[in-house]
């Protein structure tokens, strides 16, 4: 298929638009999704294409505008939902969590909400305790919901195009820092199974499991120990479920040593989820016990020196990796690693 | 019009008979689902849901026994249901506070307070998008006046003028609180009429056919934008179960006798055996009660879902 370099948040949103051009049912809605900065770019001419029936703002009603969102997709619309940070779509919760999981479930399987959720995570610029995290794990935590969280232009455009033609709720968790990656994506629609995992790097030594933005740490990290000889491996579940545990297995069997970099906080997490999963499927394989790398046990700060230690990076994983290994501490004053935090420069 | 009259204390009797034979067979415990029983707001689910017809698509709460029975008639998947029977709608997932049918037109009811009323809104959008004959019809008590889901969706329906039907079934009650005692304001009409509603209708009467035409009086409106109906009615039993609490100290049993004086169900039999219909009303009453015998049979005899049913209908396409 015939691809081009293009931008994260460019794939969002021809994937959007070639998703409502084929098919007339899906809707665009959501606070400010058709002002003039139309989500960072990810909304941008769906209004003028499709007209202010497909593509419209809400009152600042988050919770309500989710059921709305579920009573349409449950009698023959496609909506889409998109929320310009994730801490908005905690308003809704009553929606997710109570109505739209069991909708399909209580009515015997004769309705189902063909919803789509996305919301913006993670990291950007002094954003403090409410523009800041990822809480994927609260989602995934539900049954009747599913979760995606690509890191690459490549598979953010299938897992969307999946997450639109799925006849269930999926929640789409993007980071704001990976709108301004790019990479090969094809122009015509293609779809990627939703709950398959991916090898973004082959290596023998170490697993290093995922998540969104720290996957492109990750793969700064493995840079720099490939230098001293170390081959890590770099598993993206993408979706964080239903998971694809199988690929995550079969590596850290090959490997005998795994590090969960989860963008979230630790404390009942994704993380904990893939560590008790590895240290049940790979207990004989396992040369150290399973670690897990995340959040700061703490609100995010805005100040950023603090805010530099609340989000683990490239070196963190450098670091954890060292340990599990039994490697001596690499001199990373002459590394220059992948980062975003002067790319900012405000407001948002 | 005899024919409608008669049809209207048919479904009223089947909801109140219905329920009688919940309040006798729940001590059985059987019946393993909490009760929020209709007793008292019969007139407004049928005569709501008579005018509408065949069109409606209901969402509604925890509070849905009279709604269910009178949309669809289905009295055998009603029992199956509360007796936990696969043969009961939801196969007995979904238990009395979530009776829904879809393919009959009670589409969800929810048991978190005011939760169902943005769902009616997306179905009203759905309607208007894809041009369909469906009228959305949402049933909420006044309690749900408190939510802030209540606020919000009446703000978007009226702001975006969407097709659909408000039923607030104002008992003047949320659980055990009164309204004297939640509202910061004198009379929720009056502030409804500061909305972009085509029409509004207060009601504090317990009679059938009024509230029948009121509706059908309303749903000319719906071309142009959401309907708001405020209907009161006295709510007999408990908050949750099949006892009577008047014995609780948050209401006295002279309210109740007041609103049963005016009794939905007693006052369209009189109408009736004054029209000269004393022996239709007798066929109906027995054809209604061998309904119920009949259901609660089957509904007892049916199985249980299997062990593998468990896990079905958690996600499509699985």
């Amino acid at each position: 298929m015939e691809s081009r370099i293009i931008s994260y948040e460019k794939a969002v949103n021809e994937a959007i638009t070639q998703e409502m051009t084929r098919d007339d049912r899906v809707f665009v809605y959501g606070l400010d999704v058709a002002d003039h900065k139309r989500i960072v770019g990810t909304t941008a001419g769906l209004v003028e294409k499709f007209g202010p029936n497909r593509c419209f703002s809400t009152p600042l009603s988050e919770d309500s505008s989710l059921g709305f969102g579920i009573g349409a997709s449950a009698t023959g619309l496609v909506p889409i939902n998109i929320h310009i940070r994730v801490e908005f779509l905690l308003l809704t919760l009553n929606q997710l969590v109570n109505i739209g999981n069991s909708l399909r479930y209580g009515s015997n399987g004769k309705l189902s909400a063909p919803l789509v959720i996305i919301a913006m995570i993670g990291r950007g610029w002094g954003q403090g305790f409410q523009h800041s995290k990822s809480m994927q794990s609260i989602f995934a935590h539900i049954p009747g919901l599913k979760v995606i969280m690509p890191s690459t232009p490549y598979d953010m455009k299938g897992l969307m195009i999946s997450a639109i033609r799925d006849n269930n709720i999926v929640v789409c968790l993007l980071h704001r820092w990976l709108y301004w990656t790019e990479g090969h994506v094809p122009e015509l629609p293609y779809t990627i199974p939703i709950g398959q995992s991916r090898v973004l790097r082959e290596g023998k030594d170490i697993t290093v499991v995922a998540t969104s933005w720290i996957n492109v740490e990750a793969h700064d990290a493995a840079n720099v120990l490939a230098k001293k000889g170390i081959s890590m491996e770099i598993i993206d579940p993408r979706t964080i479920s239903p998971l694809d545990d199988q690929t995550i297995i079969n590596s850290v069997n090959k490997t005998g040593h795994c590090i969960i970099a989860d963008y979230d906080w630790l404390n009942c997490g994704f993380s904990a989820e893939v560590a008790a999963r590895v240290s049940n499927q790979c207990f004989n394989q396992l040369k150290k016990p399973a670690s897990r790398i995340g959040f700061a046990w703490t609100p995010c700060p805005t100040t950023r020196p603090l805010e530099n230690l609340f989000y683990p990076n490239a070196v963190t994983i450098i670091r954890e990796t060292e340990k599990m290994l039994g490697l001596s501490k690499t001199d990373l004053s002459n590394e220059k690693f992948h980062t975003y935090e002067n790319k900012f420069k405000g407001p948002f | 019009m005899p024919n409608l009259l008669l049809n209207l204390y048919k479904k009223m009797y089947l909801i109140r008979e219905a329920e009688a034979e919940i309040c006798r067979e729940y001590p059985k415990d059987e019946m393993k689902t909490p009760m929020h029983m209709s007793m008292g707001e019969e007139a407004i689910a049928v005569g709501v849901l008579t005018a509408i017809g065949d069109k409606a698509q209901v969402w509604g709460t925890y509070r849905s026994h009279a709604i269910y029975l009178a949309r669809t008639e289905d009295v055998n998947g009603f029992f199956a249901e509360l007796y936990g029977k696969v043969t009961g709608p939801g196969g007995g997932k979904a238990g009395s506070m979530h009776l829904a049918n879809p393919d009959k037109g009670v589409m969800m009811t929810s048991a978190v307070v005011a939760t169902s009323i943005p769902l009616a809104l997306g179905a009203a959008f759905s309607s208007k998008i894809l041009d369909d004959d469906k009228i959305n019809v949402v049933f909420f008590g006044d309690g749900a006046t408190d939510e802030g889901a209540f606020w919000e969706s009446v703000n978007m329906a009226c702001l975006w003028q969407l097709p659909v039907i408000f039923v607030c079934e104002d008992n003047g009650l949320a659980i055990h609180a009164s309204t004297a005692i939640r509202r910061g304001y004198k009379n929720l009409t009056n502030i409804m009429r500061q909305y972009r509603f085509q029409y509004i209708q207060e009601y504090d009467g317990t009679d059938v056919e009024k509230i029948h035409n009121i509706t059908r009086s309303s749903i000319k409106y719906l071309e142009s934008g959401p309907v708001f109906l405020s209907l009161k009615y006295y709510r007999y039993l408990e908050h949750v179960g099949v006892n009577e609490d008047f014995n609780s100290n948050y209401r006295d049993k002279n309210e109740f006798l007041e609103w049963y004086k005016k009794d939905p169900i007693k006052i369209q039999k009189q109408k009736l055996i004054e029209a000269g219909f004393k022996k239709e009303v007798e066929d109906v009453e027995n054809e209604v009660m061998a309904q119920i015998k009949t259901a609660v049979d089957l509904a007892k005899a049916a199985p249980y879902p299997e062990p593998e049913e468990l896990y079905k209908g958690v996600y499509d396409g699985e």
